[in-house]
């Protein structure tokens, strides 16, 4: 019975974590019919394709691009060379320095000029594939910077309950589904309400007021409502408001002005990233009981130890990037 | 209901201190103590923010103990933490904002850490204000006294400086230098109390 829960659970996870990406917005479209694709290239370069070949003398003119990032349009960015392909229907434009791939850069072509006519200007928006980019926010927060294993928070809860591999995987899906929740509602009230208002020298008391009081709501309410669920994950409700990850999202949103779903998955990465910790973690500890272990290190201190080897294998994520 | 302690102020002091030490002793608030206990500086910022935070809130809950209602007595908790947090937060940002940015995201989440919620649970929701005093100051202490061992531990063998200044010359184990150090640290500190406690208890048999 309470496998079929999990698998449930589970399931519903998948299809949201499948789903939601989805209902973001889409990777960039061109304001001119002229320009068929706009990608970034390597760390320097942008590649523009037309759907025509354009006159050689007007696409080497560095002076008909002009190039910025989205949030600052003031600065421009110093194109060095440009080069066009052979069939003359794709420019690469070269930068000096790297560009910073997670803002959106605006492109302005000026006067595109193709087989003597002339096709007016055309402003072109690049960005990284959004579903990617996605993608990386929650892979970044599961695995590459781990929250219990790489940000070294929510000790206190992870040392208290990852002894038995059953309680591990109820906290941590107890903790997930309430991460979630729990962020989505901080990031519409700091969006919305403290942002707007100029109130965020609050964030603090309103971010964990909010997670207790609705962890307090849930406790209730799945209480009267479904006792054998309550039976099941009741007992973690509680100590998920000890857990500093649960606070950590909420700020690290804030801090980063990510959007909703944006905001969707690095909870759920969070909070995944915690269960993937407690599970591997309760399944050494569960051997650990049988090994013979020096009376001074028994319990919590070999544990530590362990965790700290954990860490150091965790460390073999960082640097890794995927998209 | 009411249980006031026969403990005097010393005693609560030292209590806090080693018999129930937040960090060695309880096992509590370990992030901190794993995260940023890498020099004496930090662990030295971080402690006197606990200090402060938990001094505040326990009079704080032991002033206003009577007009608590039992069922959202935790959450009240923790909104008082939450306004003596923001208050530190602010005050360091404005005052100290070199060390502030080197502490990151720690500062806010002490409102997090359970060693404060626990004393409120345990010791300030049933005694006087002045009891309650010496408790979170025993507690704080205690807490401070953690991280600027391990600080010193981690940044003697790290990096051979003390507080910035070059005291060996050299470096012995740069390992404890990094950042997931602290796990192995905490792990060998808890092991040295217990063996403590096991040499004292041997002594205590031999006596008596």
């Amino acid at each position: 019975m309470s496998r079929l829960k999990f698998k449930g659970l589970f399931c519903a996870i998948l299809v949201t974590l499948v789903l939601v990406p989805f209902s973001g917005r889409c990777a960039s479209s061109p304001s001119n019919k002229f320009i068929q694709k706009s990608a970034f290239k390597g760390k320097n370069d942008i590649v523009i394709t037309f759907a025509a070949p354009v006159e050689e003398a007007w696409a080497k003119d560095i002076s008909n691009y002009r190039v910025y990032e989205e949030p600052d349009p003031d600065i421009r960015l110093e194109i060095s060379n440009i080069t066009l392909s052979q069939d003359r229907k794709t420019v690469i434009l070269h930068f000096d320095e790297e560009l910073n791939q997670n803002q959106p850069h605006v492109v302005t072509i000026r006067d595109i000029k193709s087989q003597g006519k002339n096709l007016g200007t055309a402003i072109v928006k690049v960005k990284k594939l959004y579903l990617g980019f996605l993608f990386s926010i929650f892979i970044g927060a599961m695995l590459i910077h781990n929250f219990v294993f790489t940000k070294y928070l929510g000790l206190c809860v992870f040392f208290g309950t990852s002894q038995k591999k059953s309680t591990a995987v109820g906290m941590g899906i107890t903790f997930t589904i309430v991460m979630v929740a729990s962020a989505m509602m901080s990031w519409f009230l700091y969006q919305f309400v403290l942002k707007p208002y100029h109130l965020d020298y609050l964030q603090i008391i309103v971010f964990i007021g909010l997670v207790s009081l609705s962890v307090q709501a849930v406790d209730t309410i799945l209480r009267k409502v479904n006792p054998v669920l309550f039976k099941a994950f009741g007992v973690y409700l509680v100590l998920v408001i000890a857990n500093c990850i649960i606070l950590a999202v909420p700020l690290i949103l804030a801090d980063n002005e990510y959007n909703a779903a944006e905001s969707f998955m690095l909870a759920l990465g969070a909070g995944l990233g915690f269960l993937v910790a407690l599970f591997l973690m309760s399944s050494v500890r569960e051997r650990l009981e049988l090994a013979n272990v020096p009376p001074t290190y028994r319990g919590l201190p070999i544990a530590f130890v362990v965790a700290g080897l954990f860490a150091l294998a965790f460390l073999g994520f960082s640097g890794m990037s995927i998209f | 209901m009411k249980v006031a302690t026969t403990k005097s102020n010393t005693q609560l002091v030292l209590n806090g201190l080693l018999n129930e030490n937040p960090i060695f002793r309880l096992a509590l608030s370990m992030c901190p103590a794993v995260g940023i206990s890498t020099t004496v500086r930090n662990g030295l910022m971080l402690g006197v923010a606990v200090l402060f935070v938990q001094v505040c809130s326990s009079c704080t809950i032991a002033a206003i103990k009577n007009y608590i209602h039992p069922r959202i007595r935790i959450p009240t908790y923790t909104l008082t933490i939450a306004t003596w947090v923001t208050v530190i937060d602010l005050l360091l940002s404005a005052y100290f904002p070199v060390a502030y940015k080197a502490m990151g995201i720690f500062i806010k989440l002490i409102v997090a850490f359970a060693i404060i919620t626990m004393r409120l649970e345990v010791f300030a929701c049933k005694e006087s204000i002045g009891k309650s005093f010496w408790d979170g100051l025993g507690m704080g202490l205690g807490f401070l006294f953690g991280m600027v061992t391990l600080g010193f531990i981690r940044e003697l063998l790290g990096m051979g400086t003390l507080l910035g200044h070059d005291v060996l010359g050299f470096k012995p184990l740069l390992f404890f230098a990094l950042p997931f150090a602290g796990f192995f640290c905490v792990g060998f500190m808890m092991a040295v109390f217990n063996y403590v406690e096991l040499v004292f208890n041997r002594m205590k048999k031999k006596r008596g």
